[in-house]
């Protein structure tokens, strides 16, 4: 049997004394395009900023190809979080940069690269997200579609094993929503990056995704994992189905 | 334009039916009844198991419609009386739906109670522990980054460290230069108003010189850097948070500590005390320039006075407040910048706390240094 990349045990999320979710079970293969859903305000964010190594657990773990996240030292977690990148809802992009910069300082950071060099790989990745000529340009000077792009562009600067985003095509324009789903996918498949994905927009979840979890709000844990597809065919649960069919559906 | 008017009325139709009939205009600046006075009409009426709602000479109607017959509807779902809505307009029946399809989840209404005394006060103990807790843990995040910078292993990049210079040391010397004269114009005319009635008009050189070294330059600086760069700075790395652009950084694996705080204090400790030294010479023009033009003093008797009264000790003194205020002023910015919450006000709140800060921070600093420095007669 393959090791699963991520596995999450018995997760529990808190802020102090408030609870968000508890006992969260799931995991993540290598090469998945894994989707975080359910009902605004569940947890999703949380979730994602637990396994991005912002947050820590109440209580649980999360294991990058068995290793232990949480309970790894400082500096072991800080080198897995370099093979990891995160794209942000409004992109994150140093706003005291421009395009080219964004890209370059992680690469300056953590890699041996000339400085021509750096400066070329950050126009390749800009090319790759459709962002060809914009290496001078400052985030504030670009539309908020291409912020995300680019700052999906720098997300994919140290060639990460994991890609993680949140609320990817939240203000995007649906064909522009459309275009990210597609890129999501093509990085899948041609450089089998495993995704992780936060989002409620259906079209997204049922075009791109092959795994998920579905988070509730009044349960405060996880009602499912799996599939969409297979979620939307065999769940029972009245609570999946009606968010899976946008409340058409009847269980 | 005539007036407008909402009517409602009340009747009653066998033992156990009750009929509303709704006409006229429900709209905004209609006169209507008072929602009350038709809930007491109701009370009066009970016993009633049915009430049925009429509209048929109903005319225009906005929000109030529904929110009027809301409270009518609550009120006979407390008393279970069954009410018919199927006579009303079909947009109003939509409506009343719609605004009872998702009922109230209980717990979840806030109702403001008072807080009692004791709590307020064990409530503003407890953010203060948790204050100064943030307060010592991000002194030891930012020793732990001198650490890392003085064993060459801090990330930053030289570039943001001399735009810091910059913003912090040559951008502020058009604001220093014009608070330092007027304040040593200030203190040579208090001075003198008392010297001049001994004929000891010399001597408003000594004080001046002596003031502005040991003390007003360097408080005068710190309470200007303050302002224009320890409320930039909470700012710049509140918004920065707002923008999870922090965020991003410590997932790229860098310190937001060494990246962005570092710089930050770095510049603010190298420019103050030059700013400092810049303010005593300003400070000390300042009290020459009301000296010679108005109390009869030669500039050369003012200056020689000066340097008599002016002492290395006492721009010593001056030049380790503003390195102590440097720190203060940068500690209080960046700490209430990088602790900012995740909204708009938070950034403002985080601007104000740093300056209000620095400021009781300086004026604590400067009263025990002085305090010290009287002890040991230096």
């Amino acid at each position: 049997m393959i090791t699963p990349h991520i596995t999450v045990t018995d997760l529990t999320m808190a802020y102090g004394d408030f609870l968000i979710q508890r006992d969260l079970n799931f995991t993540i293969d290598r090469g998945d395009v894994f989707i975080i859903m359910g009902g605004s305000g569940c947890g999703k964010s949380t979730l994602l900023r637990h396994l991005i190594g912002l947050q820590r657990p109440a209580r649980g773990d999360v294991f990058y190809k068995q290793q232990s996240f949480w309970h790894a030292d400082e500096k072991e977690r800080v080198k897995m979080m370099r093979r990891i990148g995160v794209l942000y809802q409004s992109g994150a992009l140093f706003s005291s940069l421009t395009l080219a910069e964004n890209m370059a300082l992680p690469l300056g950071e953590f890699t041996d690269f000339s400085r021509g060099e750096i400066a070329d790989i950050a126009s390749y990745k800009l090319a790759l997200v459709g962002l060809a000529g914009f290496e001078d340009y400052y985030p504030s000077e670009i539309s908020g579609g291409m912020q995300k792009r680019a700052g999906l562009a720098r997300a994919m600067a140290l060639d990460p094993e994991i890609l993680f985003f949140d609320e990817p095509s939240a203000g995007l324009d649906p064909v522009s929503a459309r275009l990210l789903d597609d890129l999501i996918i093509s990085l899948r498949d041609t450089l089998g990056t495993t995704i992780v994905v936060v989002t409620h927009e259906l079209a997204s979840i049922f075009a791109i995704g092959n795994n998920s979890v579905f988070l509730d709000s009044e349960s405060k844990t996880m009602l499912a994992t799996g599939s969409p597809k297979k979620l939307l065919a065999e769940s029972t649960d009245y609570k999946i189905i009606q968010f899976l069919t946008r409340g058409e559906g009847h269980a | 334009m005539q007036d407008l008017s909402g009517e409602i009325s009340l009747a009653r139709i066998d033992a156990s039916i009750v009929v509303i009939r709704l006409s006229g205009d429900w709209i905004r600046g209609a006169k209507i009844k008072p929602v009350e006075r038709v809930l007491a009409d109701l009370a009066d009426a009970r016993p009633f198991s049915r009430l049925c709602l009429h509209a048929s000479d109903l005319g225009k109607w906005d929000s109030r419609l529904p929110t009027y017959l809301l409270k009518i509807l609550d009120d006979c779902q407390i008393n279970e009386i069954e009410v018919d809505v199927s006579a009303l307009p079909a947009g109003v029946q939509g409506l009343l739906k719609l605004a009872r399809a998702v009922p109230e989840r209980a717990d979840v209404r806030r109702t403001a109670q008072p807080t009692p005394v004791l709590a307020k006060i064990g409530k503003a103990v407890l953010n203060g522990l948790a204050d100064a807790k943030g307060l010592i843990s991000f002194i030891g995040e930012i020793l732990l980054a001198g650490c890392a910078m003085m064993r060459g292993r801090a990330r930053f990049r030289t570039g943001d460290l001399f735009l810091c210079i910059q913003e912090a040391g040559p951008g502020a010397l058009a604001i220093v230069t014009l608070i330092s004269l007027l304040v040593g114009l200030i203190l040579a005319f208090v001075g003198a108003v008392q010297l001049a009635m001994f004929g000891a008009q010399i001597f408003i050189a000594d004080l001046v010189g002596l003031g502005t070294v040991r003390e007003m330059g360097a408080l005068m600086t710190a309470v200007i850097m303050s302002g224009r760069t320890g409320a930039a700075y909470a700012a710049q790395l509140g918004t920065m948070n707002v923008n999870s652009e922090i965020d991003a950084l410590k997932t790229m694996g860098i310190s937001p500590m060494e990246f962005l705080v570092l710089p930050r204090m770095l510049a603010l400790i190298l420019m103050l005390p030059l700013l400092c030294l810049y303010a005593d010479l300003m400070g000390i023009i300042g009290g020459a320039t009301v000296t010679v033009s108005a109390f009869d003093v030669s500039l050369i008797q003012y200056i020689n006075e000066s340097r008599k009264a002016v002492h290395l000790t006492d721009f010593g003194i001056g030049l380790f407040k503003s390195l102590v205020f440097a720190v203060l002023i940068a500690t209080a910015g960046c700490m209430r910048g990088m602790q900012c919450g995740r909204s708009a006000s938070a950034v403002g709140d985080a601007a104000t706390a740093a300056v209000v800060n620095s400021i009781v921070y300086i004026v604590v600093a400067d009263s025990v240094i002085t305090l010290i420095c009287n002890r040991l007669g230096i």
